[in-house]
């Protein structure tokens, strides 16, 4: 062997050797979830368990309180879902008229829009929930979904960067045979968005499926909890001591987030590099 | 005849209207402005005139500056300012550092890169949730993974989240672990370098560490700085991971600002209280923004 395939394949081991402490915490809970109640106490390192117990997914699925985790993924879903379309197609819109339409005060909301991205969301989440309570809305899902149909900074900028490469011939030829500046959007520009939707939609669906702190503060009825609420309850109520079960329901809630990745890993790498979005 | 035009004019002006460039901004910019207005602009002026109320949910007076005077004489709070900052210093560098080291090592067209950034990407990926969280209370319990590694290795095992002085730590160790967005900005960053630049360095004799720091990280520096200011602002709103694996303790050693923010406006209700901390949080936040910027004159090179 030649100096440089010995430096190659250091390298290699390096990187993954490297890499398999990065993901070991999540090897360590999947291997968590089929193992035995006494095999986790003890702080067993082994990602293989000494038997296998499926019955913890049985046993974690029946939840707390007479409710079941397929309510709680259920609503999750709708939520992920839900803000997923609305922010997806607010920013796509508000994208187009910042980067296709010359309006009187575009470059100040521009402007705006930027500062928004910088502004700590604790400084209106008090406010927000106080008119929210006013409005009789706490205890309901539309706190958490309505400020999803406002645009999200992140995403309005990443489907301007992605609408100048969109030729304005285009534009200009539908325009000549007969479509107006709103029909440009749907017919035209809208379609032809689709990569940059979809990475939004991936990231968004994410950022939705994890939220914490909305649903924390808004929602109070458990039958309306999302999996995130009802995994910290799970966790910490302290009559748990199934471990395996809160195990298994762990590793269930990132199925999703892990099976997008698989099929989206592309998309969401460009979107985070265009933009720096996902802190 | 004469209504007849008059009404067809007045219907070919409001279609005239509807399609002219400004309508048709707003009418796209709307969900923007309005969501601007609604739930940014209004809740950060009503925040504002909280902050000088007792406000809880069932009303309040004006106090003044009350709350802010008692802000300082808050040892909890100052605390909690501390504490903040402690872990933006340790977690937020590092973080970047990991982030730009293994973005370097993965620039080279070796077999598997892309399978190389997915891997390392998939902590950062995953950090945020509740599932992840509760991992790491698990493997830093006191009979838990880690203290088992420890002991393995010799090591005596550490009371993670019953010692103050080392409760920082899982966290801190939480955050730089998910350095995979960092990673791939710099990995974005890292491509945009012409590759001439190395090769005339290499003609002049520099060896691969010179080349980094005279070429790497000076073309890099925006990219530094973006980061930077994002990841800190990220670290200063830090709240789920403390709020599920350490509820701020032990002795509020980790007992961050946006924790205690929580608190008061949620469990007490104080909502005046809390208004008046969100906004010196905002100021502080400023306050590094405007450092950081103003001494990037000093380090980040354009073009």
């Amino acid at each position: 062997m030649n100096k440089k395939t010995i430096k190659k394949i250091t390298y290699h081991i390096l990187i993954l050797a490297f890499g398999f402490v990065m993901v070991y915490p999540v090897l360590w809970m999947i291997s968590g979830s089929l193992k035995d109640n006494s095999e986790i106490l003890t702080g067993s390192l082994n990602l293989i368990p000494d038997v296998f117990r499926w019955e913890n997914f049985a046993n974690g699925w029946r939840g707390f309180g007479g409710i079941s985790f397929s309510v709680f993924f259920r609503n999750s879903l709708f939520v992920a879902v839900v803000s997923t379309i609305g922010t997806v197609l607010s920013s796509a819109c508000i994208a187009y008229a910042f980067s296709r339409i010359k309006f009187k005060g575009s470059k100040f909301w521009f402007g705006v829009m930027l500062a928004t991205m910088m502004l700590p969301f604790q400084v209106i989440l008090i406010p927000q929930y106080i008119i929210f309570h006013r409005l009789g809305l706490v205890g309901t899902y539309l706190p958490i979904l309505i400020p999803n149909f406002i645009g999200r900074a992140f995403f309005i900028y990443l489907m301007m960067q992605f609408m100048v490469s969109i030729p304005k011939e285009l534009d200009e030829a539908a325009i000549m045979d007969g479509c107006n500046k709103y029909t440009v959007f749907t017919r035209i520009i809208f379609p032809l968005l689709r990569p940059a939707l979809i990475t939004s939609a991936i990231i968004q669906f994410y950022w939705a499926w994890d939220d914490f702190m909305g649903p924390l503060i808004y929602l109070q009825r458990p039958q309306m909890f999302t999996v995130s609420i009802a995994l910290r309850n799970f966790a910490d109520t302290t009559s748990v001591t199934d471990w395996g079960a809160m195990f298994a329901m762990s590793t269930l809630s990132l199925l999703p987030v892990f099976v997008m990745f698989l099929f989206f890993n592309k998309q969401l790498v460009e979107g985070i590099s265009t933009t720096g979005v996902k802190g | 005849m004469a209504a007849k035009i008059e009404v067809e004019k007045k219907s070919f002006s409001l279609k005239d209207f509807i399609q002219k460039e400004n309508t048709v901004g707003y009418v796209f910019a709307a969900p923007f402005i309005i969501g601007f207005l609604a739930f940014t602009l209004i809740p950060m002026i009503l925040s504002l005139y909280y902050s000088f109320t007792d406000f809880n949910l069932r009303g309040g007076d004006w106090i003044g500056l009350e709350n802010y005077v008692r802000l300082f004489n808050d040892d909890r709070f100052i605390n909690s300012v501390l504490v903040t900052l402690r872990f933006v210093f340790v977690s937020v560098p590092l973080r970047l550092a990991f982030g730009l080291l293994v973005a370097y090592l993965l620039t080279r067209k070796a077999k598997g890169v892309s399978f190389y950034r997915a891997l390392y990407y998939l902590p950062t990926l995953i950090g945020g949730s509740i599932a992840v969280a509760i991992v790491w209370r698990e493997l830093f319990s006191i009979n838990g993974a880690v203290n088992v590694m420890l002991e393995g290795l010799g090591a005596a095992p550490v009371n993670w989240f019953g010692d103050p002085r080392m409760a920082m730590w899982p966290l801190i160790l939480m955050s730089i672990w998910q350095f995979g967005s960092s990673m791939i900005i710099f990995a974005a960053g890292l491509k945009e370098i012409p590759a001439e630049l190395y090769e005339a360095a290499e003609m002049d004799g520099a060896n691969k560490l010179k080349s980094f720091f005279k070429i790497t990280l000076p073309c890099l520096s925006p990219v530094i700085l973006y980061n930077l200011i994002m990841q800190m602002i990220s670290a200063f709103m830090t709240f789920t991971q403390a709020f599920v694996i350490t509820g701020g303790g032990p002795m509020d050693s980790t007992n961050f600002y946006a924790l205690y923010v929580y608190r008061h406006a949620f469990d007490f209700f104080n909502m005046g209280y809390a208004s008046a901390m969100s906004w010196v949080m905002l100021v502080i936040i400023s306050i590094f923004t405007v450092i950081v910027l103003k001494t990037s004159k000093y380090w980040v090179h354009q073009n």
